[in-house]
């Protein structure tokens, strides 16, 4: 199952780039603040099974953050979940690779989202069947921090916390930046770690882009008894890309002509990324 | 039909270690033997719709089948999108129960009084909706959305007509019960005023009035075989429901048979259509003051059949 996460996290970025610019769809800082999540997840820490998308023992993922779905279906089709020659038909007419993920015809997509607040309250309910069967799988869902707004969360939050759901993992992709402005000017969430705490849940921070650091984050995850684990990643929105981070434009632009050339080439060029 | 309900599901889940029921909190009284029974099967999510509409999302996607328990408008409106996104569009065996249709609840208010969710609930592609007018139909829709994969909702009434069933009968959802024959006219009911609609033909048959009468359980998918029959056959429709007159049964109605090319040659609906109602009293009251008590039916249908 382990494979060279740094190098999935930039096919991810780079499929996503691509997708994103060849379809004219948005969400492109969003998808590379958490790329290296996601490489850690498909690369290392999920049990899954490309041949036997539905296999039962697998380790359930949900995206709750469904805007930045073109970056798990480049890590699907990395790991040979469907061809990666599909993603060129991202955000097409016709195709059922929507903008935002959906499971729809898509082998690996756990749970369909886009609207914000949805995924947690699925996953807890994954976890508690888990419980209730006695299996040993384990699920995990990645929130974006401005999804954080949403009440619908934190019904969840003290639900999970309650049942005590330690086989439930929530990876918040703490990029500081949401739709129209940073985290800290709409509806602030520090201290951020401690409400998770607060709300009886074990939390590990994490540099979000540094894999060790991620590895280890998920490793306190999975040691964890009794109680849900929230892995808080600090992330920069956009990472990868300097134009793009650390800025909300990118939430919604689309890279063309020479300012993909130039992602394209930040890309490509020499990473900072720590494995 | 509350107790009928929380009844036949604690009989199903004896037999079917997959059914499940989470409450939003609510049922003071009425789970407690379901809870103490089938405790492995109960589960209370606290006062949060979302949550438990997307919890009983990941445990149908897990493989049970899970209703969803609470009063009015909360299992249903509150949570709608989760209805919409999490268990109808992934299919999953999610069954959406609210006690209290209507007026049921009229005393405790505007915010108790369920008068949109039918419509609202049965524009939800593939989402079977019913809404029982007796205690058999209760029993059986049980039973019935216990089999049928993926999402349905239950609206169950404080009234009903009693036990309407005749021997051998056959419950099938989606497929109207005609419970009174004649040709002047048909009136179409659901939800427990069906024991109001069988009060006004039997007084209108007295009359002269010959009136067909369906129990339409299942607003969807409708049955519109029995409403093209109804059309053909009888002198007009009347279509009463204890709900917003806007698509509704009524509605839902009206475009079929628009869409079949059968109109009906009178058509008209009785159901609320003074907005949110500001005032409170009892079901039989407030059906009263809106048009639906087995006066105003009566003189709607005495009207149509002129």
């Amino acid at each position: 199952m382990n494979c060279d996460t740094v190098t999935l996290a930039a096919r991810i970025r780079r499929h996503a780039l691509n997708m994103t610019s060849r379809g004219g769809s948005s969400h492109i800082g969003s998808i590379f603040s958490m790329a290296d999540i996601v490489a850690m997840l498909y690369g290392q820490v999920l049990r899954i099974d490309p041949v036997n998308p539905r296999w039962p023992a697998r380790d359930r993922f949900i995206l709750s953050k469904g805007h930045a779905g073109a970056g798990v279906y480049a890590a699907l089709a990395e790991r040979g979940f469907f061809s990666v020659q599909k993603l060129e038909t991202h955000y097409g007419d016709g195709s059922d690779l929507s903008g935002h993920v959906s499971h729809k015809g898509i082998p690996g997509v756990e749970f369909s989202t886009g609207s914000l607040g949805h995924g947690l309250p699925v996953g807890a309910g994954m976890a508690l069947s888990g419980k209730l069967n006695g299996e040993s799988h384990r699920v995990y869902v990645l929130l974006s921090d401005g999804e954080c707004d949403e009440g619908s969360n934190w019904e969840a939050i003290l639900f999970a916390a309650h049942h005590k759901l330690d086989n439930l993992c929530v990876i918040v992709d703490y990029n500081k930046i949401q739709s129209l402005k940073p985290v800290a000017d709409t509806i602030g969430l520090e201290p951020f770690a401690d409400k998770w705490r607060a709300f009886g849940w074990s939390v590990a921070e994490a540099d979000g882009h540094d894999h060790s650091q991620l590895a280890r984050a998920f490793e306190h995850a999975a040691a964890t008894k009794d109680m849900p684990s929230c892995v808080l990643a600090h992330t920069i929105k956009g990472k990868g890309v300097p134009f793009m981070e650390h800025s909300v434009l990118w939430h919604y632009r689309t890279a063309r002509g020479a300012e993909f050339d130039a992602a394209v080439a930040a890309l490509e060029g020499p990473q900072e990324g720590q494995s | 039909m509350r107790d009928t309900f929380i009844k036949a599901l604690g009989e199903l889940a004896e037999v079917d270690p997959r059914i499940f029921l989470i409450t939003g909190d609510l049922g003071f009284g009425v789970l407690d033997d379901f809870s103490s029974r089938r405790a492995h099967q109960f589960l209370n999510a606290g006062v949060a719709e979302q949550n438990m509409t997307g919890l009983a999302t990941g445990l149908a996607l897990e493989g049970r089948i899970v209703f969803t328990y609470s009063i009015g408008n909360f299992p249903t409106l509150r949570p709608l999108e989760q209805i919409r996104n999490d268990a109808a569009y992934h299919g999953a065996n999610v069954k959406v129960v609210a006690v209290g249709g209507g007026f049921s609840y009229g005393a405790l208010g505007m915010s108790h009084h369920a008068t949109e969710d039918l419509a609202i609930m049965r524009a939800l592609p593939g989402v079977t909706v019913v809404s029982p007018g007796d205690k058999w139909e209760t029993l059986c829709a049980v039973r019935a959305i216990a089999e049928t994969p993926g999402t349905c909702y239950l609206r169950l009434d404080k009234s009903s007509a009693g036990w309407t069933d005749r021997p051998g009968e056959q419950f099938v959802l989606g497929k109207a019960r005609q419970l009174r024959n004649g040709d002047a006219l048909t009136l179409v009911v659901t939800g427990g005023i069906l024991g109001v609609a069988l009060e006004v033909a039997d007084t209108l048959a007295q009359e002269g009035l010959q009136c067909r009468v369906l129990s339409m359980h299942t607003i969807s998918p409708l049955d519109i075989q029995s409403l093209i029959a109804a059309a053909r056959e009888t002198g007009g429709i009347l279509s009463i429901e204890e709900h917003g007159v806007t698509g509704g049964l009524g509605g839902a109605i009206a475009e079929s048979l628009l869409e079949a090319g059968v109109p009906p040659r009178r058509f008209y609906r009785i159901g609320l259509r003074a907005g949110f109602s500001s005032i409170v009293g009892s079901q039989a009251f407030l059906r009263s003051a809106y048009g639906m008590d087995a006066g105003a039916i009566a003189a709607a249908a005495r009207h149509m059949a002129e």
